[in-house]
């Protein structure tokens, strides 16, 4: 049985040694040919002159492609149809490919296009939420908003009222490895692309599109990521469709990977948020009626905009019950690049406004901002519903907290960091404990399904085979350990393949932390088949009852007949069984009617909580996390060396957003913050000087694969209790609510005290 | 140009080199070892770490932003090259399997490698030590479980030979001088050309200006430029000393100063930039001039024969523009010794402790005889568009008490001395609160008050 078992990444001995190959590292043809955009300057505009001459005579150059060049289709987008490959006539923001260069090397590529000149009739970009709303600049028409009750009129029956607004910054995905594609032609004009995409069906159908060709001609491999985060689910749509038109005009095979700088200019981004808010709660600090105002900032296309907005109204209730709430969903388009899939997709948004409300709510009460928080959770033993009308089922983030209070010492440190600020001037301390309730499932209901092909060869060796992608969260080992748990056998005996379109179908992006929950049960309704399949041959030839036949330790025992797994395939060969499966799954109980915020969006919800202690500097804001712990709900784990890590590593990278992460545009629209020189993720010493993280001990209450629970997104909200601990470090110097805003850079900080000293 | 060094135990002679062919292009595409990475192409991200020693010793270093004739005549080490010839796995890598070190893979073999030449050098400030290492999926924590790990195994001895990496047959190339002299001839007789130290910026004007360097001055080989002497009166510090050994000297000397260079970009950029080359750029967030400054550096030019010298704050005449004159070159700066016991404090101020930019640096060297400032130098970066003194400031200290209330009436003075501007890093009005701040840090530290937050323990 390796299930539970915290086994290394399946790939580790090949990262720590280089050995484990990434699109870059593939072995191409001779005549490999690389490709770089030409990219526009200006963020909004009229293109008036493409002078492309010097870019074609430069060294290495064989072409040079524009909107006008491209054979069929020029898009790239999800849905939508609104997001040229090239541009056409006009540009909407800074960073949008114009052309593209194919020449002999990448160096020959990127130095050829800077060569352009382009004439561009520049207009006044929309860049800022006030600007967009002035300008009604909206997706879909306008505002959507869902409610519950009559929060207007309830929020005349509240004790107190807390107003306020906080800017929330978007964040960089900053996967390690940047966007990359490598396209081979084929036979009948059939294109294999390998790829580094979380969503490899998508980029078949959509290079299908760009080659006017049906989806069979396409086929795309995935192998592993360098990182995903959610930044490779539809951005690596444009590098792969320009190698396929490239290598299908050109007949050779063509690579194409962003610069990095390029790669940040180009790609969208987390969105950023302004959240205004205006909560009335009774004397106790119990929520009678909430009302959000959340506005978008989504770039100039809607990429995934519309339900990465949906999932942060999805969200704006977090752990709490909100009796009376109306949440507005204000879908900005701006002339910045398309705001895109993120770890969280609006989730830690929309948690991020209610613990905001929260702890404004506690300021003005004088209540520990975890009293009230206690005092608002959702019912655990009488299921209350969502906003959305969701019976919040299966809640047990009260008994969490209360355990995360006991073995974190809380109580005790919370009056500690009191003492401390009472007898320091200078560096004061803060502390906050959040929770996480986070929905799981996609909330397109028909994206939850998965596809499995499983085989077994005649040696009793195994492959297994799903739509799931590998960035580093260890999906292909759990899936492996479910096949290797379900044939009895040791992990050694299943090979991991690559993701590919041509051996599993009509796949959804792994995204939306459901990698595990989707692809785990379709390999394991493959297995069961096989297994099945071995169980009636052997029960039949031992004349034994099939019950009798037992998958254990790589052996197969029949009664008192032992063979290994290996003799049982040959047997199965041998008597014209088959060995190959394809296995389904569709998660059910899960429905969605988004028009009118209404239904059961998820199958349920994974849980967590962190406390985080900070320590800043009143003379300049520079902060520091000192200690963080975490008691996080991934159901039984399947593996919990792997959850542990997404744990840590999506706490890291939550506080970096809500911390040193800034994403700064210039007033002409350009980024400015393009390059780990002037981008600030977490380094090393960033992460806690003190870490403790520990696995609630308990089962998922719905039947999921081995009863865990999804752990790639929730953690990083786990990241906003650094955030409201910064928040009471500058609250401790003074008296007025600290009104801090994400990211909380030393300087922001530094002002967010001074507000609160005034 | 011609170039020969040691690859994971294999010799390489290379012939007709564009010399600003970087070691990690040339890995890759003409070696095909694909286990180092390109993650930012800029030296900022350390997925691009390889090891390379020689007579100085073993340190990390990023390929991105090494050209080849760096190289000339050292041990190079890859990710490829820790394993023993018989595939046993390095003490690191084994170490950073058990402790789930690596999701994605693709920083691994850059911090694989960083952590292996710490092992080496015995470092044991592991935070130090990857602070150039970026990673975004772990949150770092199991790789410094791991860093832990293998700093109590032993350096594996396939590797012990390394440590004593001859200089072997290095090749001689005219632009890749050996002597000071050597050096001063060339440039006089190629005025225009590129001089390249230790590539830190000038990789980013190849890899991103897509510049094209025209003629190259490749310094590494000046071995009697990079070296520190320290005399009772002063400290000569050669301009090819890498910043890493400015940063070991000056723990010895000024402290603080220091402690602020273990922020200076990242071990693999300290190891390979320069004292000289970070003045000579001329950037107004330079982080080696202000504490020079304040510390009354002179800066020693030559150009053929000829030498002169000037305080270090009057080489910086305006944003982009240093008194330095076609052929000329930074050959050293020298710091004073003989003004008594170290007061110098620098304070660096950015978004991220480690590996980032300043936003403001400022460095004070305030003398107080008596309870009376008889003298104040103090000096900024990221104040203006050079390093700058703050000169209303040092006015208003000078002969006053050092007090509260002296502090409190100085720090009015910045917005004499400066006017700084607002870009993605601060603001302008946050830059010159934080400066002014600053005062107060000196003057409270003096009292023994507590204004650090990296020296608070959870």
């Amino acid at each position: 049985m390796t299930l539970g078992k915290a086994i290394p990444h399946d790939s580790a001995t090949g990262h720590v040694t280089g050995a484990a190959r990434y699109v870059d590292d593939l072995p191409t043809p001779a005549d490999c040919l690389h490709l770089a955009f030409g990219l526009s300057q200006s963020a909004r505009g009229v293109i008036t002159s493409v002078d492309l001459s010097a870019v074609r005579k430069a060294p290495g150059v064989l072409r040079v492609l524009t909107a006008a060049d491209l054979p069929h289709v020029n898009d790239i987008s999800t849905a939508a149809h609104d997001e040229p490959l090239l541009a056409k006539g006009e540009v909407h923001y800074q960073g949008q490919p114009i052309f593209l260069v194919i020449a002999t090397s990448h160096r020959a590529a990127r130095e050829a296009a800077a060569r352009a000149e382009i004439g561009i009739e520049e207009k006044e970009p929309i860049l800022t939420v006030e600007q967009a709303v002035s300008q009604n600049s909206y997706f879909e028409g306008g505002p959507l908003t869902w409610s519950r009750g009559e929060a207007e009129t309830a929020m005349q029956d509240a004790a107190h009222i807390v107003e306020g607004e906080i800017e929330i910054g978007g964040q960089e995905h900053f996967y390690l490895e940047g966007q990359v594609s490598l396209a081979e032609p084929q036979d009948n004009g059939d294109m294999v692309l390998k790829t580094s995409t979380q969503h490899p069906t998508e980029i078949q159908h959509k290079v299908a599109e760009a080659l006017a060709v049906p989806f069979h001609a396409v086929r795309v491999e995935t192998r592993r990521m360098g990182g995903g985060f959610g930044g490779k689910e539809s951005q690596g749509n444009a590098p792969a469709i320009a190698c396929a038109i490239a290598a299908h005009l050109t007949g050779r095979a063509c690579k194409m990977r962003y610069d990095r700088d390029d790669d940040m200019v180009i790609t969208g981004k987390r969105h950023d948020f302004k959240i205004r808010y205006k909560a009335g709660v009774d004397k106790r600090g119990r929520f009678v009626a909430v009302e959000f105002d959340q506005f978008v900032r989504c770039g100039w296309s809607q990429d995934l905009s519309l339900p990465v907005a949906d999932r942060a109204m999805l969200h704006a209730d977090n752990a709490y019950y909100l009796p009376n709430v109306r949440i507005t969903s204000h879908r900005l388009k701006t002339n910045t690049c398309s705001a895109t899939a993120f770890r969280g997709f609006g989730g830690p948004q929309g948690l991020l406004g209610i613990e905001r409300v929260v702890d404004h709510v506690a300021h003005t009460l004088g209540l520990d901002p975890l009293v009230v928080r206690q005092r608002n959770f959702y019912n655990k033993t009488k299921p209350q519903e969502t906003p959305y009308g969701q019976p919040v089922k299966g809640f047990i983030l009260p008994d969490m907290v209360k355990a995360l209070v006991d073995s974190s010492g809380y109580a005790e440190r919370r009056d500690a960091v009191a003492k401390w600020n009472a007898e320091n001037e200078v560096l004061k301390r803060g502390i906050a404990l959040t929770p996480v309730k986070f929905g799981i499932s996609f909330t397109l209901t028909h994206l939850n399904q998965a596809g499995a092909l499983v085989n077994v060869y005649s040696d009793g060796s195994i492959t297994i085979n799903h739509g799931g992608t590998e960035m580093g969260q260890g999906l292909f080992q759990k899936v492996a350990q479910v096949a290797a748990s379900g044939f009895g056998v040791s992990l050694g005996q299943v090979r991991i393949t690559a993701t590919d379109t041509g051996k599993v179908p009509n796949t959804s992006a792994t995204a939306a932390s459901s990698g595990s929950d989707l692809n785990g049960m379709a390999v394991k309704a493959a297995v069961d088949e096989i297994r099945a399949r071995m169980t009636r041959l052997l029960a039949q030839l031992h004349q034994a009852k099939p019950r009798d036949v037992k998958f254990k330790n790589g052996k197969v025992t029949v009664g008192q007949d032992e063979l290994t797994f290996g003799d049982v395939a040959r047997l199965c060969h041998e008597n014209r069984v088959s060995l190959s499966a394809t296995g389904f799954y569709a998660t059910p109980d899960i429905s969605w009617d988004r028009t009118i915020g209404r239904g059961h969006p998820f199958y349920y919800f994974a849980h967590g909580a962190a406390v985080t202690e900070v320590v800043m500097d009143r003379l300049t804001g520079e902060n520091r996390i000192l200690r963080c712990d975490i008691l996080h709900d991934v159901g039984q784990s399947m593996n919990p060396a792997i959850d542990i890590g997404q744990i840590e590593g999506g706490y890291v990278q939550g506080a970096g957003w809500l911390t040193t992460e800034e994403l700064v545009w210039d007033e002409k629209g350009r980024l400015r913050t393009h390059a780990p020189s002037t981008y600030k993720i977490p380094a090393s010493s960033d992460r806690p000087a003190e870490f403790n993280i520990a696995l609630w001990n308990g089962k998922n209450h719905v039947p999921t694969i081995y009863r865990s629970k999804a752990v790639g997104e929730p953690p990083l909200m786990l990241g906003v209790s650094a955030f409201l601990a910064l928040s009471d470090a500058a609250a401790a110097c003074g008296d007025s609510y600290p009104d801090l805003d994400a990211p909380a850079t030393p300087e922001r900080l530094f002002f967010a005290a001074k507000r609160a000293g005034k | 140009m011609d170039i020969a060094f040691l690859l994971n135990g294999e010799t390489v002679n290379l012939y007709g080199v564009d010399p600003t062919t970087t070691v990690l292009d040339w890995l890759r595409e003409n070696r095909r070892l694909t286990g180092t990475k390109e993650g930012c192409n800029e030296g900022d991200c350390g997925a691009c770490t390889v090891m390379v020693t020689d007579e100085d010793g073993t340190r990390p270093l990023n390929g991105c932003i090494l050209f080849l004739p760096q190289i000339n005549g050292k041990t190079l080490t890859t990710v490829e090259g820790l394993s023993s010839p018989a595939g046993d796995l390095h003490p690191v890598q084994t170490a950073m399997i058990e402790h789930h070190g690596s999701q994605c893979g693709f920083c691994t073999p850059g911090f694989v490698v960083s952590l292996a030449a710490g092992q080496i050098n015995g470092e044991n400030d592991h935070d130090r030590q990857i602070a150039g290492n970026l990673c975004r999926c772990t949150g770092y924590a199991p790789i410094v479980r791991a860093a832990r790990s293998a700093a109590r195994r032993p350096v594996p001895k396939w590797l012990r030979d390394i440590r004593t990496g001859p200089s072997f047959g290095a090749t001689q190339d005219d632009f890749q001088p050996t002597t000071t002299e050597g050096l001063a001839s060339l440039l006089s007789a190629h005025p225009d050309a590129t001089l390249i130290a230790g590539a830190t910026d000038v990789g980013l004007w190849v890899n991103k200006s897509m510049r094209n360097l025209g003629t190259t001055i490749f310094l590494n080989r000046v071995d009697d430029l990079r070296r520190i002497e320290t005399a009772p009166y002063m400290i000569w510090i050669g301009a090819m000393t890498s910043v890493e050994s400015l940063r070991l000297a000056m723990n010895k000397h000024h402290p603080s100063f220091g402690a602020m260079l273990d922020r200076f970009a990242s071990a693999q950029v300290r190891a390979a930039a320069t004292v000289g080359g970070n003045i000579a750029n001329g950037s107004p967030i330079g982080d080696t001039p202000p504490p020079l400054i304040a510390l009354d550096a002179m800066l020693h030019l030559r150009r053929g024969d000829e030498t002169r010298e000037m305080p270090l704050e009057d080489f910086f005449i305006e944003y982009g523009k240093q008194d330095l004159e076609p052929g000329e070159f930074v050959e050293a700066v020298v710091i004073p010794r003989d003004n008594g016991p170290d007061r110098l404090k620098v304070y660096k101020l950015s978004k991220r402790f480690d590996q980032d930019i300043s936003a403001v640096l400022g460095a004070f060297n305030i003398r107080v005889q008596d309870g009376v400032v008889v003298s104040a130098r103090i000096a900024f970066g990221g104040m203006a568009g050079t390093p700058m003194r703050a000169r209303a400031v040092e006015a208003a200290l000078i002969g006053q008490p050092w007090s509260a209330e002296t502090v409190k009436a100085a720090k009015w003075s910045f917005a004499e001395d400066f006017n700084p501007m607002s870009d993605m890093r601060a603001s302008a009005s946050y830059r010159l609160d934080a400066a002014a701040n600053m005062l107060d840090r000196v003057w409270l530290e003096d009292k023994g008050v507590a204004t650090s937050v990296r020296e608070v323990m959870p």
